[in-house]
């Protein structure tokens, strides 16, 4: 099953034509998904060949939706262009959007999360800022490299691309059932909640990798959450133990602001709700070992 | 970026929303000038981005022009919490009768923005909320709705503001979300909004965080970053588009993705425990997909900090090609040896992902004895560690 996508997922890309939509379009389909069209007003009635595949450009996502019963899409768009972007997929009902553009500024992410909202939230929004989410051996939406691990019955939830990248390769062994990266923006459609909820509702993920980083206070209510409903062993991994505050690093939301968002804080939070937290990538990784083997 | 207080001023004054008459001065013979227009009794205030300013001697009051040119003289240069005063501010006195408390701001965990109102202002919020929480109003704002009469007066009565000056609140309530939105802010709070004596409300400070991922539809918030506060090294690299901070340690750090790369600064504090207390120089993160110029332009900022003693690049391939990576090492080093810079700097490398077979080929290969190649993240911790407590 894995969550949110799967081997039946039929994916657009919006920015199918620009520079990076089309490179990761390429490399979605070489790892098996089912890359079905994109989407750009201008090109639109166009075909545009990725190494043999043709796909059909179209109009808009609603249209994309109508000609191949798209599911899912990945948006590429830069981000002066994003918030149209996202809009016009809620607008589309389409069930998951993807959001990998980095750089979109906060208030066009609160717009279109307040227009999500008010249109029943029938779109699952992912990002932005996030490398997307990948369901390994069956499909990737996103620029999750997909051939780090193989499947496996792991779910991972990080704020982290990179970190995501580096907790699958050292758990290949077992494998992934989904890793989805939720993205480091102050704003995000989808949280570690959201993500930690569907993996315990999964019944092919047996246990959970969550990895956050230094800011905000989302793995303080992710940890409220697993005492309360996560039944299925967590592992978890923060970044940033280390860092200074009042210095972003890097993600616009990593930044400890007074006492708030330490990595020490979250550390104690999750470690209080019975989630096992390693030191270094490594070393959590050998916690989740030791529970699987 | 947080603005100085006298640029939130600025912005506040554009946005229509009372403030007292100000100006800022660089030198006490501006400041004279700038007291001579204001007339009278002004307020002398150090330009720095940090708390309690006040309590360290930084906020006088002066009578006249001469008095203002020597308290500026007093202010600019002093050291608040290691900030250096560059600038003061010179501002207009008011006789204050109640000091009001007034900010909107992100809220994350709602994904929306909030307003957090008080009567009691003046003092520290996060001290009032503690107290009294009674007394502090938290009103979520709806992001596509925004703050209109309606809201500002449910915010008004939520805060339960005085009834005499209810409409002057509403009025700056409805103006600075309106500021909020049109400078892409992220934080705007007025600490303390004050009722003075002539039953008047003004904003006697401004303190205004500016989202940069919105840089691009406002070309003139440039003009207000602190050139001066900016250390030389992140200056260098924000020129050539990295994303770069200096810190106080040794071992500078490269690697591709902010996690992986505050990751990375965490697992060379924890190896420098070892290895006489070593720690990172920076966190320089040069994204997905970079190619060999930006490695070397990444290297180049790192071994340009003379307190580095090592390096330690440590990058796992998404779309960042591992050979690209070593090829921008090793291009790197030859253009400063071209340049005639004697690079000593022992380098530590890590690589695994996409291409990172080719990328440990053309490392090897290379064989350049500075360049030492590890293969994983906490044995190059360890080793980057060692090499930097032996170089210090």
């Amino acid at each position: 099953m894995a969550i949110w996508l799967t081997k039946d997922s039929k994916v657009i890309v919006q920015g199918i034509t620009g520079g990076e939509g089309s490179k990761h379009t390429k490399r979605m389909l070489a790892a098996g998904t089912q890359v079905v069209g994109g989407v750009n007003p201008r090109k639109a009635g166009t075909k545009v060949d990725f190494d043999g595949t043709e796909l059909p450009v179209f109009a808009t996502v609603a249209e994309a939706i109508a000609e191949t019963g798209a599911d899912v899409s990945v948006i590429f768009v830069p981000p002066a262009f994003t918030k149209a972007a996202v809009v016009e997929a809620i607008d589309a009902e389409i069930p998951l959007a993807v959001v990998i553009t980095e750089g979109v500024p906060v208030q066009d992410s609160a717009a279109f999360w307040a227009y999500n909202v008010a249109k029943g939230q029938k779109t699952r929004i992912i990002g932005p800022n996030c490398p997307g989410i990948a369901s390994p051996g069956a499909s990737n939406a996103g620029i999750i490299p997909a051939d780090i691990t193989p499947q496996g019955r792991i779910g991972l939830v990080s704020k982290s691309g990179t970190l995501t990248y580096q907790l699958m390769y050292e758990l290949r062994e077992f494998g992934f059932s989904t890793a989805v990266g939720i993205g480091g923006d102050p704003i995000i459609g989808t949280t570690h909640i959201d993500a930690l909820k569907a993996f315990q509702e999964d019944p092919e993920t047996d246990a959970i990798v969550m990895i956050g980083e230094i800011g905000g206070d989302a793995e303080e209510r992710a940890a409220e959450f697993i005492k309360a409903n996560v039944t299925k062993p967590v592992v978890g991994y923060i970044a940033g133990f280390t860092a200074p505050p009042g210095k972003t690093m890097g993600h616009a939301g990593a930044i400890i602001s007074g006492s708030a968002g330490t990595a020490e804080a979250k550390k104690v939070a999750l470690e209080a709700a019975g989630v096992k937290v390693g030191k270094t990538p490594s070393e959590t990784a050998q916690l989740m070992r030791d529970i699987l083997s | 970026m947080d603005l100085f207080e006298y640029q939130g001023r600025d912005l506040f004054e554009r946005h229509g929303l009372p403030v007292l008459g100000g100006g800022v001065a660089e030198t006490p013979q501006e400041a004279r000038a700038i007291a001579e227009r204001l007339g009278g009794k002004v307020v002398v205030k150090a330009q720095v981005k940090v708390g309690g300013r006040g309590k360290a001697g930084g906020v006088k009051l002066a009578d006249g022009a001469d008095e203002a040119e020597a308290r500026a003289s007093d202010i600019l240069g002093m050291d608040i919490k290691g900030h250096t005063v560059h600038k003061v501010m010179l501002a207009e006195t008011a006789d204050i009768v109640e000091e009001y408390y007034f900010s909107y701001l992100l809220d994350r965990a709602n994904r929306t923005f909030l307003c957090i109102a008080s009567v009691a202002g003046g003092m520290e919020i996060e001290t009032v909320a503690e107290e009294d929480p009674d007394r502090v109003a938290k009103i979520a704002i709806d992001a596509s709705k925004g703050v209109d009469e309606a809201k500002a007066r449910e915010i008004v009565t939520a805060a339960r503001f005085p009834a005499e000056v209810a409409d002057q609140v509403v009025d700056i309530a409805v103006k600075l979300w309106a500021a909020f939105v049109a400078e892409d802010a992220t934080l705007v709070e007025v600490n303390p909004l004050a009722k003075v004596g002539d039953g008047r409300v003004l904003a006697l400070d401004a303190k205004v965080t500016l989202d940069e991922n919105a840089g691009f539809r406002h070309p003139d918030h440039e003009a207000l970053e602190d050139k001066s506060a900016v250390d030389p090294l992140e200056q260098a690299a924000k020129a050539k588009n990295l994303n770069y901070v200096k810190l106080d340690g040794e071992v500078g750090i490269i690697g591709n993705g902010a996690g992986l790369v505050m990751s990375t600064l965490d697992v060379v504090a924890y190896a420098g425990e070892s290895h006489g207390g070593v720690k990172p120089a920076n966190f320089l993160d040069i994204g997905g997909g970079a190619s060999a110029q930006v490695m070397a332009n990444g290297l180049e900022i790192v071994l340009g900090d003379p307190a580095v003693k090592s390096v330690f690049v440590n990058v796992f391939g998404g779309i960042t090609a591992c050979d690209a990576v070593a090829n921008g090492i090793i291009q790197a080093l030859a253009l400063l040896t071209e340049r005639g810079e004697t690079v000593t700097k022992p380098l530590v490398v890590r690589l695994d992902g996409n291409n990172a077979e080719a990328g440990r080929a053309i490392l090897d290969g290379a064989n350049n004895p500075l360049v030492e190649r590890v293969d994983t993240m906490d044995g190059a911790a360890q080793r980057a560690a060692e090499l930097a407590a032996a170089g210090k």
